[in-house]
């Protein structure tokens, strides 16, 4: 989130939209009703009416997979009736750039695309710069090519008779939805959004996101107190585990992971260091080699050093190239190509989108490692449904862990907060923190190495790993290794120019202090200022919050800098004065700045010699409603999903995405706008379990809450197909099939699309067949194994099935 | 009839997560008993010796065509004059002075329970098939007693379940129908003057349980 979850009260509209906050967010429903009680309002947008449309103002259906259509319609409006807070766009964003002559758009697809390559070449969609580096730009917004006037042509084709046809959301829906949110683009209003997997499970994932950040840039909510843009994460420390680079292709930090031809870690920094011309931008990510180097020295401690480019050798490299994401990785897998796996903490039998290639794939391991807190249907894979034991030659362990309440350590949520944890119980029997689990195994894999030499041993036996104390692994050593240390005295400057001695072992205090030289250690740049010679701050629990904001900025800590609103220099004028003095959320008093922590201590941007544009992470300082960065281009275009029911792109002719990898193996079966699989279908969490179930399904209270797999659809379908509420039904998609319970309701409705009447259905996806006996089987056995192309993300929102009564009766 | 205590249910503020329910089963040591999928989030599907709380779901469609869900999260109401002890004779059922609390002793295996639930106009009496004891909400009695509310209001993320006393829990229900009216002309708080557990409604109580208001 750019914002956090309490500074949702401060909101005036909240738009729900791919997400059922209610059912699977549900604190953050406290925080959604103190914004109504303030006056503030809540739609929902969603195919199906939800725990949160009950809930919401205004709720309007759309198509699983038209999220874009349905946001373009809203730029096309706002842009349109010139409802967008100008003062904000002109300074703030590259609206006003002028985008270079290359550029171009014609019946969905941008200029430099490679069909063969199915990618297109981006230096094609640079912006026009100077002689001096510097963008070109109109501040009128009047010349046909600036970013402005080159989004309102591209979504004037997103007209509401269009969007309506594509999305089925009838036009006064559409109508009401954008009036309501586009209050928000004046500068005493603020809007935000709550968005989660509904959004990002698409092959335009990625898209979905971009179009509804221009939709909050162009109103002038980013860096708001009520605004931003506000992705719900789906674990309490999943926003932990990417912060930490769970990800193949980051480091901690977000730091671009390194493909082999950067050979040189002076190459590496090269090309990971963005530039800039302008001297008002931040570019603050100019500091990546500090942030780099003190990763490495976190690595590999006193064994990098400058000669050996601090151990950059002895990093893992991608080919280049090379993605290793979940589809691949299985793809992979199935393929008989990895040896071993580590389950850790995951059920990808059930959670993995096509989840019988994934379970097959199992089958080809020489050894597969489980560590969950019970036995689930990854670790079990070999005694499930179709598969045949006797002829299956992974070696299965199973390490039992402790749950989370079971350890200390800190969660991350959503909001950027790391809450430090106690212990609360001592797991039961051999089961050990994976911490524990971690630290024991790599103590093991050293001696290995150290006995039996190997491969490539240097960077195994060079790892600084002194994380235990009585050799019982220790999260606060941890902690404070991802704050950093200062490796040798030092004296640097604060911001006023006062001396700040440091000695060697001190903790490092805030992430301007890391150096590029090998003299600081840091195992995640953003987490530096976690845990300092003040102590742990995230274990603070101080109430104070004097902006009545909901900032707490003693309560825990956040990254980065304990910033609670990111970019909120943006939510001033150029003179640093709140647009919104109502709810100010950091104020320019002549010297310093006022409230949350803010984004940068510069003056603000009307100091011409010192101050900076507020978007510090972006080399030009402003934010990009024109994002030449992405794989399948700078503006969001409406594509249809992978497999969908109409037989062309209402658009244009560009039918999908033209940019995603398609898997074309015998368990990569996929069929679009085909007879046999004629109603869309989409997967969703419910509140009484926990993703796969694997957690959930063994405790009756909840189990009793929510028995058995389901699948929703609408009262007509069900006329359709003579099913009635409580029927056993068979739910079948090219990948798959699940036999489950026909919940008829009128709270699907079927979509209008032009001529087309088109059904739509949805199943939870919290259900396995290793518990209950009768609780079904997972949806993820029907979802396809397709991505969006800059994350990888499946496509789970958005496929096609039929759906049959069962033969035989209930 | 202010005194004593009050708990406030706002349907309008439920977003139906259940916590209420598994808290009530967590809080009371409950079963949760053998379920099937019946074509509803609502599950179990009735009030038992092992089920003091239950969320009922109700759905339609409005006038304009587009859909309703609605959300009560069903227990006893703990009546001032409770029905079901009109056929108690011997203190089976107690209410509590302080409280106000109408509380179940293991001596109502001794009463008919037919009877017992005829009195009910919420139809919130049920008996454990072996030990023939009637059970049902007991407004955590042993919590409320203890400087701690009710397990339901604990768990309740949006406050849609308040407890309190009697008198500041009819002021907020009058305060928070007034609102409501604005938007929902037919917002009422359903037998506010009879009950303790007062529930909150934007439409007709009908459309939300049979057994949302007594007659």
């Amino acid at each position: 989130m750019t914002n956090h979850w309490i500074d949702l009260k401060n909101s005036d509209v909240i738009l729900v939209m791919g997400s059922n906050a209610a059912a699977n967010h549900p604190i953050s429903m406290k925080w959604v009703m103190k914004a109504k009680d303030n006056g503030g309002k809540l739609i929902c947008v969603d195919p199906r009416y939800t725990q949160t449309a009950a809930r919401a103002d205004y709720y309007a259906p759309l198509r699983s997979g038209t999220d874009i259509a349905f946001l373009g319609g809203m730029i096309n409006y706002m842009l349109q009736k010139d409802k967008y807070f100008k003062d904000y766009v002109v300074n703030y964003t590259n609206a006003p750039f002028i985008v270079g002559d290359k550029y171009e758009f014609t019946d969905g697809l941008f200029a430099g695309y490679d069909p063969k390559k199915r990618s297109y070449d981006k230096a094609l969609w640079g912006l026009k710069k100077d002689a001096k580096g510097m963008p070109e730009k109109d501040t009128t917004l009047q010349n046909p090519r600036c970013v402005l006037q080159l989004l309102k042509k591209h979504y004037s084709r997103y007209t509401p008779e269009k969007v309506s046809e594509i999305t089925g959301t009838p036009i006064p829906d559409l109508m009401k939805v954008y009036e309501i949110y586009s209050e928000t683009a004046v500068k005493d209003k603020v809007g935000t959004i709550m968005y989660a997997m509904g959004w990002t499970q698409h092959t335009v994932g990625v898209q979905n996101i971009r179009a509804m950040s221009m939709i909050q840039l162009l109103c002038g909510n980013m860096g708001m107190a009520g605004g931003g843009v506000n992705a719900m994460r789906g674990e309490s420390n999943v926003q932990g585990s990417t912060d930490q680079a769970l990800l193949f292709h980051i480091l901690p930090g977000y730091l671009g992971a390194p493909a082999a031809s950067l050979a040189t870690f002076a190459k590496f920094n090269e090309v990971r260091t963005p530039k800039t011309a302008d001297p008002m931008s931040a570019n603050w990510w100019q500091n990546f080699p500090k942030y780099s180097t003190s990763l490495l020295k976190s690595f590999f401690g006193d064994t990098a050093t400058a000669e050996n480019e601090f151990g950059y050798a002895w990093l893992p490299k991608l080919d280049d190239g090379q993605n290793c994401s979940w589809l691949n990785l299985f793809d992979t897998m199935y393929n008989g190509k990895i040896k071993g796996f580590f389950a850790w903490g995951q059920n990808p039998a059930c959670s993995g989108a096509n989840a019988n290639k994934v379970r097959k794939a199992l089958a080809k391991l020489d050894w597969l490692v489980n560590v969950n807190i019970f036995d689930n249907e990854t670790g079990s894979f070999w005694k499930g449904p179709g598969m045949k034991p006797k002829e299956i030659k992974t070696e299965v362990f199973m390490l039992p862990c402790a749950a989370s309440i079971e350890k200390e350590g800190s969660i991350s949520n959503s909001g950027r907060w790391a809450q430090w944890r106690y212990k609360a119980a001592n797991p039961p029997g051999d089961a050990k923190p994976d911490g524990d689990i971690m630290y024991e195994l790599m103590e093991k894999i050293r001696e290995l190495y150290k006995k039996d030499g190997g491969k490539f041993p240097t960077p195994i036996l060079n790892l600084k790993w002194d994380y235990a104390t009585d050799h019982v692994f220790d999260a606060h050593k941890v902690a404070k290794q991802i704050n950093g240390y200062f490796l040798k005295d030092i004296t640097l400057k604060d911001p006023t120019g006062k001396d700040l001695p440091f000695k060697k072992g001190d903790l490092v205090p805030s992430f301007a202090f890391l150096q590029a030289d090998g003299s600081t250690s840091c195992g995640n740049w953003i987490y530096c200022g976690s845990y300092t010679g003040k102590g742990n701050m995230m274990a603070r629990r101080t109430k104070n919050d004097p902006t009545g904001l909901g900032l707490f900025a003693e309560w825990s800590w956040c990254w980065p800098v304990n910033r609670r609103v990111l970019y909120n220099r943006a939510s001033t004028d150029l003179n640093g004065q709140p647009w919104d003095p109502k709810r100010a959320i950091v104020k320019w008093d002549g010297k310093a700045w006022v409230g949350d922590v803010p984004d940068g201590p510069w003056p603000p941007p009307a100091n011409k010699e010192k101050g900076k544009h507020p978007f510090i992470m972006k080399p030009d300082g402003v934010a990009s409603i024109y994002g030449p960065g992405l794989n399948d281009g700078p503006f969001p275009e409406h594509y249809e999903p992978l497999e969908c029911p109409v037989p062309q792109n209402a658009m244009s002719k560009q039918f999908i995405n033209p940019t995603i990898k398609i898997f074309a193996g015998e368990m990569d079966k996929h069929f679009t706008c085909d007879p046999r699989f004629p109603f869309v279908c989409t997967t969703y969490r419910v509140t009484e379990h926990w993703q796969t179930g694997i957690m959930t399904r063994w405790q009756s209270w909840l189990i009793e809450a929510q028995p058995q797999v389901f699948v929703e659809m609408s009262e007509e379908l069900a006329q359709m197909r003579g099913i009635k509420n409580g029927d056993m039904v068979k739910v079948t998609s090219p990948r798959g099939e699940v036999d489950c319970v026909a919940m008829v309701t009128t709270r699907f409705r079927p979509f209008k699309l032009g001529n087309l009447v088109v059904h739509q259905v949805g199943m939870p996806w919290c259900f396995g067949w290793i518990t209950p006996k009768d609780g079904g089987e997972s949806s993820n056995l029907l979802t396809p194994n397709v991505g969006d192309p800059n994350t990888m993300i499946p496509e789970s929102k958005a496929f096609m099935v039929n759906v049959t009564k069962a033969k035989g009766g209930a | 009839m202010a005194e004593g205590k009050s708990i406030l249910v706002d349907t309008s503020r439920c977003t139906a997560c259940r916590g209420c329910q598994i808290a009530c089963k967590q809080w009371n040591g409950l079963q949760g008993t053998h379920t099937k999928q019946a074509g509803s989030y609502e599950n179990p599907g009735d009030l038992s010796d092992q089920t003091y709380k239950i969320v009922r779901f109700a759905e339609g469609k409005n006038g304009d065509g587009k859909p309703y869900w609605y959300f009560f999260s069903e227990s006893c109401r703990h009546c001032l004059s409770p029905g079901c002890m009109a056929v108690a004779e011997k203190d089976e059922i107690v209410v509590d002075e302080k409280t106000g609390a109408v509380l179940y002793t293991p001596a109502t295996k001794d009463l008919d329970f037919k009877e017992t639930l005829k009195g009910c106009p919420y139809n919130i009496p049920r008996q454990n098939p072996t030990t023939k004891v009637l059970s049902k909400c007991t407004m955590c009695f042993d919590r409320i007693t203890n400087d701690l509310i009710p397990a339901c209001a604990k768990s309740c993320p949006t406050g849609a379940i308040q407890f309190g006393e009697r008198d500041a829990i009819l002021a907020a229900a009058k305060k928070r129908v007034e609102e409501l009216k604005k938007t929902f002309p037919k917002a009422a708080a359903l037998d506010a003057d009879e009950v303790r557990l007062i529930y909150i409604v934007t439409d007709d109580p009908k459309k939300y349980w049979k057994y949302a208001a007594a007659k």
